[in-house]
């Protein structure tokens, strides 16, 4: 059942944002800006971690979970070091998320060169 | 008859994309969905393994990274991505996708200003408003909840 409710609800963010590039002309990195966004947004109000206790990485595999990690890191680190943690807290939940994406990146353009142009 | 079969290409064109926004959907909500379930795959060995919920979320996130920096790489996702769209871009296999491609594209203009400075075009963005919307979003809440200095 988890499997399932994973392909429902990471299905329908994306096709949501299929849908905004259809019909809204949005770019690409305008949608990803939205989710993150979005994925911050509704954990402080205290809507998104529901959803990921349902559909699992349904809900943190696309990008609004990227935003709910960040959230929810501020969050813990206010409850740890109060006032410091509204800044520290959001890069310390996602700093292997974004080392990764970082050092990978950087790996993979050195090994591999562009096919067009 | 070369007007012919100009008018018959058209007729052809059009009638390809007389609805292709439902295709594109079909495709965007497939793709999507099928990146997610393996990620769940990932998530639930993870925890198995004995991690923890937060660690087996990161070993989540790095793996499809890996994957999808790997396949980028290869140019196989780029194929991929050009029928699933937001099926490829919205997961976080989109987000590696968006610095390993213009890290490989500009790499004939250096490794610091090409691959070092183009790899956040579209990854900068992400991370400044997502840190910027958190930290507003934090100082809020550390006010009505009256968290401690």
């Amino acid at each position: 059942m988890p499997y399932l409710n994973a392909f429902l609800f990471g299905g329908f963010l994306c096709a949501i944002a299929q849908l905004l590039i259809d019909f809204t002309k949005m770019t690409p990195a305008r949608i990803l800006v939205l989710y993150v966004s979005a994925g911050v947004i509704l954990t402080f109000l205290g809507l998104y971690n529901p959803l990921v206790e349902i559909f699992g990485a349904g809900a943190t595999v696309p990008l609004t979970g990227f935003g709910n990690a960040l959230a929810n890191g501020v969050i813990k680190g206010i409850g740890e070091k109060g006032l410091l943690g509204v800044i520290s807290g959001g890069l310390t939940a996602c700093a292997a998320g974004i080392s990764a994406a970082i050092f990978f990146g950087y790996l993979f353009a050195l090994i591999f060169s562009s096919k067009e142009k | 008859m070369q007007h012919f079969s100009k008018k018959e290409y058209q007729k052809q064109v059009s009638k390809q994309e007389k609805s292709p926004w439902i295709k594109n959907l079909i495709w965007a909500y497939c793709v999507g969905g099928a990146i997610c379930v393996l990620g769940q795959g990932i998530l639930t060995y993870a925890k198995q393994m004995g991690l923890p919920k937060e660690d087996a979320g990161c070993v989540t996130s790095i793996t499809l990274i890996f994957l999808s920096g790997l396949l980028t790489g290869l140019g196989v996702l780029d194929k991929i991505a050009k029928h699933a769209g937001a099926g490829t871009i919205v997961p976080i296999t989109g987000f590696a996708n968006a610095i390993v491609s213009p890290a490989m594209e500009f790499k004939n203009e250096g490794f610091i200003l090409g691959v070092g400075a183009k790899m956040f075009v579209i990854a900068g963005p992400v991370i400044v408003y997502g840190i910027c919307s958190s930290v507003i979003g934090g100082l809020i809440y550390y006010l009505i909840t009256g968290g401690r200095l």
